[in-house]
């Protein structure tokens, strides 16, 4: 884990300081709301539709045990009881009052924790994959190189005011667990034919209501030229990019107009420019970096078998457990999607008790996912029965990881402003019309995604099926899509026609799934079908 | 009449910037001006070829949320501009630390920001992360020695 030394902490401290400056003068009205909002929002703080929201980041998903605890505690403190956690790897509030907010970023300064660019026109937190450091697939640790970027990224005094929003993802396997062509960037490191590591840089994917899949930009760029080549890519953007109207300024918007390829050359010109400057920190600090995340003391004779006598623990164990590089240990997915429950929210104490776990079984260490679960990265197989009692007495021993159940859903109408429907009663109902664990297994691995409007933070492109929530002449209306991906097969979905009811939309799913498992052919999941089969004969079912 | 808040010591420049178009026009230019005034749109690299003429280059914005201008002034520093540098416009104080990070040097609010004030927010932070064209050494370099 990246630990602060005397310099990170006092830039996170001078954030604090500038903030409750910030807040007082907003509060004593010398601040006009117009003038505070992109500096609250660069503080991930959202007025919504009942209460300011708060977003604090978690830097490429990762946190210790004593900042997780910290976010319980927090959750008690300023707001209802629980937190939600986001498809970005972070955590949101959502009954935050503007007063405590300083007091609430200072609280998580002590433990190494801030909100900074976790909204606004600036580049936002670095995501990753949450196995980083166990997948057995991965050619190194990748969250060095997104600290090296995050702490580039902090403060960044050129890229502040940016037309739109600024999405990195780094990944280093090639197995894509964090969805890194639909990233404003996404880089992918690999080795090169000499057995370097070079950086892939995919630019200009997204989501949103022009949903596109990055190209590849920068093939194989020089691992120490990798913080100068994104300078490159961001100034090109917040030179070009469109700023004439918001829904056409995200980069994609750019790369798609002019091109990849001229895109390319701007960018290739602007690198070897920006390469005269000596802006790359050097070696000696990404190894600086990469020392902190050294693996952690594995147990080298701890056994590598699990007795699976009981049942319940099995399915948990087929679902929720993933192989881990070190034998004898694994990948542990909790769920945080029970049946009927709301998808990604946490209880303080739910919160506080996968930090007592963290410490107890994973090095101390938690992952957060960008399908909205928690993972514990490093767990000896000899504990994985105790840890799963432990969890299934508390409420977060879902077995589901993967499943139709496992939904990922925005906020939606009943939290945000900027929603058209409302996303969380119907992944509750989709939840519960497939409760059944049987069914579910049958089914097999089906991502269902929801966005309760176009901005797509419910990744409902992305999905095997995916709903998207509109306003039809003041009424909540669904559509349906069906054959997006996100990954190594990455493909956005297709509609499947007109809209439904909240109801109407659960029996469509339900629909789609019975074609499926009518269509489907042997070891086929449910996306391979629908490639296969195309949209008419779900589409015959669904509409008749 | 905005007051112009200077961090530099030569003598200020009172002649009213022109616009590039008029200042690179190769029939009508005005390339014996001293000083410039930069949209957010204008390319910045166009002034490249004039620097050592150029005694002030005002860099507008008419909105703070639009950022061009702050790559225009880091480009113009990057190439060897030494002359004023002039945030103009709705130039807000909690944009002042970035604006001076970026090569900027003198503001002139829309709306009066004390010299106080001013000096403040650019102290804004104790040390910086990136290397840009204000001269700090970043915090790697810190590390590193």
């Amino acid at each position: 884990m990246y630990k602060y030394d005397n310099y990170d902490q006092q830039m996170v401290d001078a954030r604090v300081s500038e903030f409750r400056d910030q807040v007082a003068r907003r509060i004593a009205g010398t601040l006009t709301e117009d003038q505070f909002k992109p500096l609250r929002l660069k503080n991930g703080l959202y007025l919504q539709l009942h209460a300011y929201m708060l977003r604090v980041a978690i830097p490429y998903g990762t946190l210790s045990g004593a900042q997780m605890r910290l976010l319980g505690d927090i959750a008690d403190k300023y707001d209802r009881g629980y937190g939600h956690f986001t498809t970005r790897q972070n955590i949101q509030y959502n009954w935050i009052k503007l007063a405590d907010t300083p007091d609430i970023l200072a609280d998580l300064a002590k433990v190494e924790m801030h909100a900074i660019q976790t909204s606004g026109n600036c580049i936002r937190n670095i995501s990753s994959d949450q196995f980083a450091g166990a997948a057995a697939d991965e050619i190194v640790d990748p969250r060095p190189y997104a600290e090296l970027l995050r702490q580039w990224s902090s403060f960044h005094p050129e890229f502040d005011y940016l037309p739109r929003k600024f999405k990195i993802a780094v990944i280093a396997s090639e197995t894509d667990r964090a969805a890194m062509k639909l990233h404003d960037i996404g880089i992918r490191l690999r080795h090169d034919d000499a057995g370097a590591i070079v950086a892939d840089f995919y630019v200009g994917g997204g989501m949103g209501r022009t949903p596109m899949i990055a190209p590849l930009i920068g093939d194989g760029i020089a691992i120490d030229h990798m913080v100068t080549y994104t300078e490159a890519a961001l100034r090109v953007y917040n030179r070009h990019g469109r700023r004439d109207n918001k829904y056409k300024a995200r980069i994609k918007i750019l790369v798609h107009e002019i091109g990849a390829d001229s895109y390319r050359s701007q960018v290739e010109a602007e690198f070897a420019h920006l390469q005269t400057l000596e802006l790359e920190p050097p070696a000696a600090e990404l190894a600086r970096i990469q020392a902190m995340f050294v693996p952690p003391a594995f147990d080298t004779t701890a056994p590598d078998s699990v007795d699976r006598s009981d049942p319940d623990f099995a399915v948990w164990l087929d679902n929720n457990v993933h192989a881990h590089k070190q034998p004898g240990y694994a990948l542990v997915t909790i769920s945080l999607k029970p049946i009927g429950g709301i998808p990604g929210d946490a209880s303080a104490d739910q919160i506080r008790l996968m930090a007592d776990l963290a410490q107890k079984h994973s090095f101390d260490e938690l992952r957060v996912t960008h399908a909205q679960n928690i993972v514990l990265p490093h767990v000896k197989k000899a504990d994985l029965y105790a840890l799963w009692q432990m969890l299934e007495a508390n409420g977060l021993g879902t077995p589901n990881l993967d499943l139709i159940t496992d939904i990922i859903a925005c906020p939606g109408l009943d939290y945000c402003s900027l929603a058209n429907a409302r996303s969380i009663p119907l992944a509750q109902k989709i939840s519960q019309r497939f409760a059944d664990q049987g069914r579910q297994q049958d089914l097999g691995e089906l991502k269902l995604k929801i966005s309760g409007c176009i901005n797509a933070c419910g990744h409902h492109h992305a999905g095997h099926i995916g709903v998207l929530g509109v306003d039809r002449k003041g009424v909540e209306n669904y559509q349906l899509s069906l054959g997006g991906s996100e990954g190594a097969d990455t493909s956005l979905g297709q509609i499947t026609g007109p809209g439904f009811s909240e109801d109407g939309i659960v029996d469509a799913i339900e629909k789609a799934t019975e074609v499926y498992l009518v269509k489907r052919e042997n070891g086929e999941r449910f996306v391979d079908t629908y490639r296969r089969v195309g949209m008419a004969p779900f589409k015959e079912a669904i509409y008749g | 009449m905005v007051d112009v808040l200077r961090y530099r010591t030569d003598e200020m420049v009172g002649d009213p910037g022109v616009t590039v178009d008029s200042f690179v026009d190769p029939v009508f230019g005005q390339t014996n001006a001293s000083a410039v005034r930069l949209e957010p749109g204008d390319d910045a690299r166009a002034l490249l070829p004039y620097l050592d003429r150029l005694a002030l280059v005002e860099v507008n914005f008419p909105a703070y949320g639009d950022g061009r201008g702050y790559s225009s002034a880091r480009i113009l520093r990057e190439a060897g501009y030494t002359g004023e540098l002039r945030a103009v416009g709705d130039v807000l104080i909690d944009q002042l630390s970035h604006m001076h990070r970026c090569g900027f040097d003198a503001f002139a609010p829309e709306h009066a920001i004390t010299r106080e004030a001013a000096d403040k927010a650019i102290a804004t932070w104790p040390e910086v992360y990136q290397r840009t064209v204000d001269g700090r050494q970043p915090i790697w370099a810190l590390r590193h020695g």
